[in-house]
């Protein structure tokens, strides 16, 4: 199967116009980003405009005995303090599944730093100045952060008379959602083991840490409404949740995308956007509203931390018998994206390998911790994370190649999930692990030279650490799966709006979409897309709003698969059209018009035998082709919510990693000397910016290996780190080269063969450092991040 | 808040004299962080910015007079030779963006135990320029600046000048743990400079205690563990016992808490290795090896 | 109380500045110079970096008095700043025009690029070495990487890595970044072989 392309749809299209899909065409957005002209949510500015300031709740669990509001209110330049009460319509709560989140707390806070008040004032340090004079009654109500005091008899419920359609099959009110998956036997096929592996795997709390703060600029307009600018990853999902505690019909909420500094699963709840709007409204002038790191931490919710017990068996020849796994997440104090990534959890929990024989559970609590959602990777991070650990446990005890003993259970084209799902597509997960196996090792001690040892490339860095003292080196594999696009029968859909037309004695399409461009380079796509269907070099992005259909979130690596489908189904739409007009006019000019297969390539009408038949230009003359149309792919259906059965994933994703590190054994610390990357990725319809992904997202996962961690402190439920000072993020220091090889094996039911890469390689990553180190140390390391305690028994 | 603005040292003298609660500013990579986060809103901001005597350096025969606000960048590149410890522990201050600022007059003035420059000032065995209007210039011992958590031995009208440091006499290192190869605050740190004219050692030790602290009994242990062993003439080498205990003395000296960059016991375990590590280093470069790092040697 | 000072060899005046206020926030929000990020605003990103004075800084962690009577460079300036540069006039005050008027609209982005466009030889680098993904932490790493090649035109990877230890990027992986600067290195010394200089 290795290097063979399928490609279902016919390439041939605009294959001669310049800047079609799979050459690597420059962003369109770069000039603006480099010139500093780009504009981001933060660096909106409107006449007369006021700042927004957040007051958020200083306690984890407590009972709002009063606020007052009257002394902040009173600050000169102080222009509105909202509290829940002020709240203007009967909806007051949102949230992305669940409405489980008030706008500003009522009765009682759930987490440290939930908004409690919210001040409008004429410059920043006024708001915050009248912000301290908020005076809040707390009550100090019991915690809850874990398992244990969730569930305990008397454990308090974070959310009382939950209604939501989970309620009815979780066994706890402070369970979100539980997702069992049974398939085969595993007790009977467990029988079959020689060996039995057991482990308890403990995930760290990871932040997006994107770099451009939430952030916006709501503007009131006159018919009562609201233009909106703002960072998010899905625009009418923002919309569907802002308009009812507006108490305002969608319509009239106009939202448009500003420049979005990264995202990774943070922007997909809502942060500022409501605040922002009822200020707005309130004050009948344009508020903005711009977080610090130090809030940033608060505003947004971060990757779920884990506690995951795993069990799986193999025979002495090295077949794996069964896996049995329970994976605790913990999703914090409001529901977020917790029961799909439960649902991505449980269902992806087997990894990329064939087990016949399961018994997976997984979980997702209430807790008094931060709010836990969407972040890349998406609940299959921390089952990645565990599995393979598992992998090298077992390969070990039976004596096997770690590579070879993952290859000899990999999956392929034809394996059958836990959900009894069979994977339709390419699956060439030995491939990859081969793969990165084959690639050159880096050479040994480049740290050494003729003037000494450069500690720039040892661990430790310019902190002056070592010298080579006490450097270990370690080489780890790991492979993970990742499903493509929304799952569990979701409808998940997007629409483009796309035009043709002459302007300026040359045809220009422009391509209209509700798609956040959050760094990932869907702008960049779309234009290839029209480019190859519309045989045009112009093309046009027009910026994302609310004005056209929804393009569904940026995230679950559905962009390009899902709004890239969708362009170019329109653009195909619209070339039908074109050729109807160029039949119409000069249809008897050439009897191909009426018997060839048309196509539109560099500007030109031409036949499939190449025979050139008119210009665009005098094809279309003065009229415009537009539609908008929405695109589904397939659909899936949700999980039996007892067995987990049912074919609830669009497409899986697959990467492997191979790490390499060099670990100073005496002080703990760890540099990641290389971190090479193999991952199918179908068709890359833009090599360069498919390849900044995978570097992208695994220094992610990197990241979360060895330094990311959200600290809460479980006497308090208070986040300890809440800065960049202490919330370590890797610097170009801490990481290595990742030379990536890309495997195109064309998925036919999906878009040009493509399959979504963003987050497939933000999972393999991690555990493949994590074993690049257990193989250098010896030790077990059962939790990521792996700190220098860790590493030193200390 | 009030911005003042002295256009000389004797201006910011009278200013800080009138505003004992005044902030100085000088690199601002402390103070600004404090007021954009919201933890402080100093009644006034002395801004030290202007008055270009802080930025000088003068290298004298004994001593180098380092003015408060020379930035790192600075003390890396032109004072290797005669300042290597604390040239070292420049090069390992945050980024270089912050090491174009900052400078050892912040580090004193803020008086964490996490300062970058400490290790490096106790193992020198510098005196700190301090002055007021009132009272003049008052000298203060290194080993008698730092008298608390973020105190240090200066008066409220007081401002500091300048660092008065021994010239090297022999090898000084600096090592420092953080979770991160770069831009990161210590999780504890480890000073060492070896004083062959006076066959004396002296160390410094971060962000292991309540203050930087030296490790006094180390420092007597290794002395005398070279004079017995005819060390300093011979330049032979140190008998792993004696790295060994030296550790453990480094180490003892540690008063650390735990806290989200580290455990307590981590740091005491850190502080033993960074200390038998730089005394292998500096005494190879005593013995005339060079044993230089090219990484903290490239501005050499 | 008002602040004087140069930007991008323009002489402003900002009035009205709280004490309190960084460089970033007046070069931001009263200059209509947004280019300079606010991504941590606390010296650990490097997404602000200006050249104060010809010294690469965070602008964050300057308070904007301490800016008065001096220059600063930003990324909207980078452009004229390198090409006086090359032209032998590098301490950035020659003149340069100043920005745009401040803007909050997403404007529909060109689908042409670079080409033509004036850019600084590391600003194109980026574009083309696709070192730009959302592109929060590129100004100030184009700040960090122009000042690094102007320092060393030819660096090591491990010069680069030390020279842009203080900026994050969350996107890339930094590997593209690396190209970039290789790539602006590589083709300044084509350039430098080329005219004999």
């Amino acid at each position: 199967m290795a290097g063979v392309t399928r490609t279902p749809t016919n390439l041939t299209q605009g294959s001669k116009t310049k800047g079609g899909i799979g050459e690597s065409t420059l962003r369109p957005d770069g000039t603006l980003k480099v010139t500093g002209e780009f504009a981001y949510s933060s660096d909106l500015w409107h006449e007369d405009m006021l700042w927004g300031f957040t007051l958020r709740s200083t306690e984890a669990h407590a009972e709002l005995v009063s606020i007052d509001t009257s002394e902040a209110l009173a600050q000169p330049g102080v222009y509105a303090v909202l509290t829940y009460d002020d709240l203007p319509a009967d909806v007051k709560h949102y949230g992305l599944e669940i409405q489980d989140t008030p706008v500003l707390a009522h009765g009682k806070v759930r987490h440290h730093g939930e908004p409690v008040a919210i001040v409008a004032a004429d410059h920043p340090e006024t708001a915050r100045r009248a912000a301290a004079k908020i005076k809040i009654e707390y009550r100090q109500l019991p915690l809850v952060t874990d398992e244990a005091s969730a569930l305990a008899e008397d454990a308090p419920l974070i959310h009382e008379g939950r209604d939501d359609h989970h309620i009815g099959h979780v066994p706890h009110p402070n369970i979100v959602h539980r997702q069992p998956i049974i398939r085969g036997n595993a007790d009977e096929a467990r029988k079959k083991a020689d060996v039995i592996v057991e482990g308890e795997y403990v995930f760290g709390m990871q932040d997006q840490a994107f770099l451009g703060p939430e952030s916006g600029l709501a503007v009131p307009s006159e018919d009562g409404g609201v233009e909106l600018y703002v960072a998010t990853q899905w625009l009418h999902s923002d919309l569907r949740q802002i308009a009812p505690v507006l108490g305002l019909p969608e319509e009239k909420v106009r939202m448009t995308l500003s420049g979005v500094g990264g995202a990774f699963g943070g922007r997909e709840d809502i942060s500022m956007q409501i605040h922002a709007c009822l200020l707005a409204l309130h004050t009948g002038k344009p508020v903005k509203i711009v977080y610090n790191r130090f809030e940033s931490f608060f505003g947004h919710v971060h990757r779920h931390p884990a506690k995951l017990w795993y069990e799986h068996g193999a025979t002495k020849d090295g077949k794996l018998t069964h896996m049995k796994c329970r994976i605790v997440l913990d999703g914090g104090a409001y529901a977020s994206a917790s029961p799909a990534v439960v649902g991505n959890a449980s269902s992806l929990s087997a990894g990329p390998y064939v087990i016949d024989d399961v018994e997976i559970e997984a979980i997702a609590l209430y807790t008094n911790n931060p709010p836990c959602g969407a972040m890349r990777g998406f609940g299959a991070v921390q089952a990645c994370f565990a599995y393979e650990a598992q992998m090298d446990k077992l390969a070990d005890k039976l004596g096997l190649d770690r590579v070879a003993f993952r290859q000899l259970n990999a999956m392929e084209q034809g394996t059958i999930m836990p959900t009894g799902q069979p994977v339709d597509s390419p699956a060439p997960v030995a491939e990859l692990l081969r793969r990165v196996k084959a690639m050159p090792l880096p050479p040994e001690r480049q740290w050494e030279s003729s003037e000494g040892a450069d500690v720039r490339q040892l661990p430790g860095g310019l902190s002056n650490t070592t010298h080579g003292e006490g450097v270990v080196r370690g080489v780890g594999y790991a492979v993970g799966i990742k499903n493509v696009g929304f799952s569990e029968g979701f409808d998940d859909y997007s629409t483009a709006k796309v035009r043709m037309e002459v302007v300026a004695g040359e045809p220009v399409a422009t391509v209209h979409t509700a798609m956040a461009e959050v760094g990932q380079g869907g702008v960049t796509v779309h234009a290839q897309i029209a480019r190859t269907e519309l045989g045009v070099t112009q093309v046009t992005i027009h910026p994302a709003d609310t004005q056209v259909g929804s393009a569904g979130s940026t995230s679950a690596s559905r962009q390009t698969y899902v709004t890239g489908g969708a362009v170019k189904n329109a653009c195909e739409l619209v070339r039908e059209k074109v050729l109807e007009i160029g039949r119409r006019k000069m249809g008897t000019f050439h009897p191909a018009w009426a018997t060839a297969e048309l196509l539109l390539e560099g500007g030109k009408v031409i036949t499939d035998g190449g025979e050139v038949l008119a210009d665009l230009v005098d094809v279309l003359e003065d009229e415009v082709v537009e539609l908008e149309e929405e695109w589904r792919h397939r659909p899936t259906v949700a999980f039996d919510l007892e067995t987990g059965q049912g074919d609830g994933h669009v497409q899986y994703s697959f990467a492997a990693h191979r790490a390499v590190v060099e670990v100073d054994t005496e002080l703990g610390l760890v540099k990641v000397i290389e971190l090479a990357c193999a991952q199918d990725v179908g068709k890359a319809l833009n090599p360069l910016s498919v390849v900044g992904q995978i570097q992208g997202g695994t220094t992610q996962g990197l990241g979360v290996a060895v330094m990311e961690e959200i600290i809460v402190d479980p006497k308090t439920a208070k986040v300890r780190n809440p800065s960049f000072t202490d919330y370590l993020i890797p610097t170009i220091l801490d990481t290595p080269t990742i030379p990536v090889d890309v495997l195109e094996l064309a998925d036919e039911h999906a878009p040009y063969g493509l399959r979504g890469i963003g987050e497939a390689p933000t999972l393999s990553s991690t555990p493949a450092v994590l074993a690049a180190i257990r193989n250098a140390t010896g030790l077990e390391l059962n939790k990521t991040p792996v700190r220098p305690e860790h590493l030193t028994g200390t | 808040m009030d911005f003042l603005r002295p256009a000389s040292w004797e201006e910011a003298l009278a200013a800080k004299a009138e505003h004992p609660t005044a902030v100085p500013i000088a690199g601002g990579t402390d103070v600004m962080v404090e007021i954009n986060f919201d933890h402080r809103r100093p009644e006034y901001l002395l801004d030290l910015n202007r008055i270009g005597d802080l930025y000088e350096w003068e290298v004298g025969e004994k001593t180098v007079r380092l003015g408060a606000s020379v930035p790192y960048t600075r003390i890396m590149e032109n004072l290797r030779t005669e300042l290597p410890g604390l040239a070292l522990a420049s090069h390992t201050v945050a980024s270089p963006q912050i090491r174009n600022r900052g400078g050892v007059g912040g580090n004193l003035g803020t008086a964490s135990p996490a300062g970058d420059a400490h290790p490096a000032l106790l193992a020198s065995g510098c005196e700190v320029e301090v002055e007021s209007a009132e009272r003049g210039v008052r000298m203060i011992p290194i080993d008698e600046f730092y008298v608390g958590v973020k105190r240090n031995a200066m008066a409220a009208d007081e401002l500091i000048r300048a660092v008065h440091l021994p010239k090297a006499d022999g090898p000084q290192q600096f090592s420092k743990v953080g979770t991160r190869n770069a831009m990161v605050i210590a999780v504890c740190a480890f000073g060492l400079a070896l004083h062959p004219e006076t066959r004396t050692v002296r160390t410094g030790i971060g962000s292991a205690a309540p203050t930087p602290v030296r490790a006094k009994e180390a420092e007597t242990f290794l002395a005398a563990a070279l004079e017995e062993g005819g060390h300093w003439e011979s330049g032979k080498p140190i008998p792993p016992s004696v790295a060994k205990q030296f550790a453990q003395l480094a180490s003892g000296a540690c008063n650390p808490i735990d806290d989200v960059r580290g455990s307590a016991k981590y740091r005491r375990h850190a502080v033993g290795i960074m200390a038998r590590r730089t005394l292998g280093w500096t005494w190879e470069s005593y013995r005339g090896n060079s044993y230089g790092t090219q990484g903290g040697a490239q501005c050499a | 109380m008002r602040v004087n000072f140069t930007v991008n060899g323009r002489k402003q005046e900002a009035d009205d500045v709280w004490e309190g206020e960084s460089l970033l926030y007046v070069l931001r929000e009263r200059l209509g110079l947004p280019g300079s990020k606010n991504a941590c605003e606390q010296g650990e990103c490097g997404s602000c970096t200006v050249r104060l004075d010809g010294v690469p800084v965070c602008s964050c962690l300057v308070a904007a008095g301490q800016v008065e009577g001096r220059e600063v460079v930003t990324v909207e300036g980078l452009a004229d700043f390198a090409k006086q540069r090359a032209e032998g006039c590098a301490s950035g005050a020659c003149g340069t025009e100043l920005n745009k008027a401040q803007q909050w609209q997403a404007k529909p982005a060109d689908s042409q690029t670079g080409e033509g466009s004036g850019l600084s030889p590391i600003q194109q680098a980026f574009i083309d070495a696709g070192a730009v993904q959302c592109g929060f932490c590129t100004p100030g790493l184009l700040v960090a990487a122009d000042e690094l090649l102007e320092r060393n035109t030819s660096p090591s990877d491990a010069d680069i890595r030390e020279a842009l230890s203080g900026n994050l990027c969350r996107c890339t992986g930094y590997e593209k970044i690396l190209d970039a600067v290789r790539l602006a290195a590589a083709r300044g010394e084509a350039e430098t072989a080329g005219t004999g200089v």
